[in-house]
């Protein structure tokens, strides 16, 4: 993540992560850091695709299990797994995936739109879709993860 | 007044004038309790003066002509002319909410309500003595008067200003004195500096000349020619004469401000007594100063803290060794020695503090509530490190050494110390939110045309600033609610042979390591029919839906229920009690209500003490670990296998004496399913809550920990059952119980699947009180 210091310029970059075999990626002014698996306290009553919480340099912050969330699986925790620390909105959220891939710009991929694909919870969180290298990578909206949170929640 | 300095200045009196209006409506209440001594009317009457004489420095004109009415009139009520009845103290009352109003509306640039000012002064003028304001009557004690009054007179704007400020501020009644009294002889003679401090013989003369026909005769026989003239050099002294009916006091006040600076003597022209020359140094100390006791508090607030510290380090034993007194340093120093001398010292202090404590003007500095957080954020930071500290040194097997385990003791009571003082740092009385409520009963009452009686109780108790700041919102709404739509009118109270005058109580207590707030009414009580009837009406239940009145009740906090037919001017603004519930919510607390019908409602209010630290219980339940509030315990125990007994198909009571209590199974109320554990193999906490007593099954104990409270809602939600989290030795997370929520969520019948929100999804809303 060593380029990670060059965002200053235009145009956003993302940041790309993989999830089984699919993946991702985010904006890279919402991640505030990655971090290695820690194990999370389960909170009580929550939705199951909030792991529990962590601590992080003394603030208590949820960590989501973005598979279950986009309804691909539920994750095995284990060490290899990764946590992405993102704000969302005025919250800070930990999202675990499978590995941290790359940096990209949007500026040298064309961001697609998202086939209709009616009902899928992806329908909901996936923006548009990147082709890269023969790749595909799914360009996530965390507003509306947390939105869809609160939505179901309400 | 665009330069900074001066703003600057100006936000201090702002800030004053706060402390003022609270000084002011507490002596207001005080009198209106009958408390008329002429203390209490003195400090009413200085806070309006101050406030009078900061807003004419500041040229706030709306400000100074309000308060100089008042002022008018608490001179003359303290002078003993004008009696303080019940309906002067109430025109007095009005009279501060609007001076409180004038503030607002001078601090935002903007202008009060002249139409009411107007109004309201005119009905303090009708109860001064002579019926309306009279400006240049050589009233005596109306020396202000005669300095406000006249802007017409030629006194450029300086002078007009320094009068208002040099204005006497605190003087005894002027007694009325006998007529046929001997003229006064005035020798004043000023130093160099008088004049060095900008003050002026010349306006001290216009005052004594101000306060009835008086001759004055210059002595210039110091004078020197110009040429060797020193020009701050004081060459003048004066003789003033005036009428014997003018008063001793008021010829003191005139100079109050120069008498440590001239020579002076006040003397009946027959008996001029020299010792009189020293008069004014008594004079000044005793009336102006506020009773000497102020300065000696210092020495028992230390003493108490330095008592209250000893007595919460309980002085462990490994301290002993440690014996030469000699050694200065703090922590260790001999604590049988220190016991003692406080033990000693203690009595008196607290007999001081008892005898002063109506008296005492706290001294204060102000900080900046940044500074204050910033420390307690770092404090809170070092505490979670001290114990991982603690818990690495263990890991290690270096605690086992006696001075490392010395030194680990010692600084985790260092941490405690620090920590529990930066937290008093913040802890305030809610007295500063229960003082902003009288004027709220008032306003609402008059709107209604309901008769009001606030009681309030347990304004002292002490909670951290930022609940303070949060109480305001759901009080003021609660108290609006239980007059609007809980009281009824007079005649409807007397119909119903009740007093025509409603009583509203407002009370405090520190609860479980919680505050209570409760709001009552001695009103109809909820009309369940009508509640029920909207809930089906707005879709928030069904119309089968059969409700305990508990229930019902508690619909009112449902999320788009107002009862109100017509949104009244009241209650109805927009914000229903579902705002309330949720802000309270989001603050760790509960709020619920009980209401009998025909005899009343009760708002309970119940919020953390603090939003940072927590003396906790830590716990395993299943393979978490989570913290109990320590306040909340009342004992734990093991149960033998005979006290647990089944009572229906869902409970279980735990026989503890000869007591039955709920016994609940923690990890099962959280939804982590149920315990493994048969209930002797666990450990009950005995825990104080909401509705009495209650047992919660853990699985072991594993200590004793003053923890760091972290919001969960932060970064994430409230969770019922869960009042925080925070941050153990090894770094993890670990969830605060919150005990009466859990019990909430046990008496619902707990079991709602994990996948479920936490968010209840049913429109009723679950704190039951009982």
């Amino acid at each position: 993540m060593t380029q990670a210091a060059d965002t200053a310029r235009e145009g956003s970059e993302l940041i790309s992560f993989r999830i089984g075999e699919q993946e991702f990626c985010v904006d890279i002014m919402a991640v505030r850091e990655i971090r290695g698996w820690t194990p999370a306290t389960p909170v009580p009553h929550s939705q199951r695709f909030v792991k529990g919480v962590i601590n992080l340099r003394g603030a208590v912050l949820p960590v989501v299990d973005l598979a279950d969330r986009l309804g691909i699986g539920i994750a095995e925790e284990s060490a290899r797994h990764v946590i992405i620390v993102a704000q969302i909105r005025n919250r800070i959220v930990g999202l675990l995936v499978d590995a941290v891939c790359d940096i990209l710009s949007t500026a040298d991929h064309k961001v697609q739109r998202t086939p209709d694909l009616a009902g899928d919870a992806m329908q909901h969180f996936v923006r548009g879709l990147i082709p890269l290298d023969g790749r595909m990578i799914s360009l996530l909206d965390l507003d509306l993860i947390l939105d869809q949170t609160q939505a179901e929640a309400a | 007044m665009a330069e900074d300095p001066m703003e600057a200045i100006r936000a201090t009196f702002f800030i004053e004038c706060d402390e003022l209006l609270a000084q002011l409506e507490e002596g207001l209440l005080a009198m209106e309790q009958g408390a008329a001594d002429s203390e209490t009317i003195n400090s009413v009457f200085r806070a309006v003066h101050s406030v009078k004489g900061g807003a004419g420095a500041f040229g706030l004109d709306p400000l100074v002509r309000f308060s100089h009415v008042f002022e008018t009139l608490m001179d003359q009520i303290r002078a003993g002319k004008v009696e303080a009845t019940e309906a002067v103290v109430a025109a007095l009352l009005r009279a501060a909410d609007m001076l409180a109003d004038h503030v607002a509306a001078a601090r935002t640039g903007a202008v009060a309500d002249e139409a009411r000012s107007e109004q309201i002064g005119a009905a303090l003028m009708a109860l001064t003595v002579e019926g309306s304001a009279q400006a240049f009557e050589p009233e005596p004690s109306e020396i202000e008067g005669l300095d406000f009054k006249p802007m017409t007179i030629a006194m450029d704007g300086l002078s007009d200003d320094m009068a208002i400020d040099f204005t006497p501020i605190a003087f005894e009644p002027a007694a009325p004195l006998p007529v046929a009294e001997a003229g006064w002889v005035i020798n004043f003679k000023p130093h160099n500096a008088l004049y060095a401090k900008a003050n002026d013989a010349a306006l001290v003369l216009r005052e004594l000349t101000g306060l009835g026909e008086a001759t004055v005769t210059v002595d210039d026989s110091a004078l020197t020619g110009l040429d060797v003239m020193e020009p701050r050099q004081a060459y003048m002294a004066w003789t003033i004469r005036l009428p014997g009916s003018v008063a001793e006091d008021d010829i003191r006040d005139a100079f109050a401000f120069v008498d440590e600076d001239c020579d002076l003597t006040i003397a009946r022209d027959v008996e001029a007594g020299p010792e009189m020359a020293e008069a004014p140094a008594d004079f000044d100390i005793s009336a102006l100063i506020q009773p000497p006791i102020a300065e000696e508090t210092p020495a028992p607030d230390l003493l108490g803290s330095l008592l209250a510290q000893v007595q919460d380090a309980p002085a462990p034993a490994p301290q002993a060794p440690r014996a030469p007194p000699a050694s200065p340093s703090p922590a260790p120093a001999s604590p049988v020695a220190v016991a003692v001398a406080v033990a000693d010292v203690a009595p008196k202090s607290d007999a001081a503090a008892t005898g002063a404590a109506q008296a005492v003007i706290p001294q204060t500095i102000r900080v900046d509530l940044d500074r204050v957080d910033r420390l307690i954020n770092l404090v809170g930071e070092m505490v979670i490190n001290q114990a991982m500290l603690a818990q690495r040194v263990m890991e290690s097997g270096a605690g086992k050494a006696a001075d490392v385990n010395l030194a680990l003791t010692e600084l985790e009571l260092l941490t405690r110390g620090i920590q529990d003082s930066v937290m008093a740092i913040r802890a305030q009385p809610v007295k500063s939110v229960f003082q902003r409520m009288p004027r709220l009963v008032r306003e609402v009452g008059e709107a209604t045309g309901k008769r009001v009686r606030l009681v309030t109780e347990g304004e002292g108790t002490e909670v951290d600033k930022t609940v303070v700041e949060r109480l305001s919102d759901p009080i003021t709404h609660m108290i609006r609610n239980a007059i609007d739509h809980g009281l009824e009118t007079p005649a409807e109270r007397e119909a119903n042979g009740k007093p025509g005058e409603g009583v509203v109580r407002l009370t405090a207590a520190h609860r479980s390591g919680r505050i209570v707030i409760e709001v009552s009414d001695d009103g109809r009580g909820v009309d369940r029919v009508r509640v029920k009837a909207k809930a089906v009406e707005n879709g928030l239940i069904a119309a089968d839906a059969q409700l305990s009145d508990e229930e019902i009740d508690n619909l009112i906090f449902a999320p788009g229920f107002s009862t109100a037919a017509a949104v009244s001017d009241i209650s109805g603004r927009g914000v229903g009690m579902d705002v309330v519930k949720r802000s309270v919510q989001s603050l760790g607390g509960r709020i619920s209500i009980i209401s009998t019908p025909g005899q009343g409602s009760r708002f309970s209010l119940s919020l953390p003490l603090t939003l940072a630290v927590l003396d906790g219980m830590v716990v395993t339940v299943g393979n978490q670990t989570l913290v109990a509030p320590l306040t909340a315990i009342i004992e734990s125990l093991r149960p033998r296998p005979g006290d647990v007994r089944p009572l229906g198909p869902n409970h279980r009571v735990l026989q503890i004496r000869d007591e039955y209590v709920p016994l609940i199974d923690t990890g099962a109320a959280l939804g982590f399913g149920a315990s493994s554990l048969s209930p002797s193999e666990g450990v009950a906490l005995l825990v104080e809550c909401e509705i009495g007593r209650v047992a919660l099954m853990v699985d072991h104990i594993q200590g004793q920990r003053q923890v760091v409270i972290k919001s969960l809602e932060t970064n994430y939600q409230s969770t019922e059952g869960v009042a925080a989290a925070t941050i153990l030795g090894d770094g993890r997370v670990a969830l605060i119980l919150d005990i009466d929520g859990l019990v909430a969520t046990h008496r619902r019948g707990a079991a709602r699947s994990d996948v479920q929100s936490s968010v209840p999804q049913s429109p009723i809303p679950m704190a039951l009180a009982g």
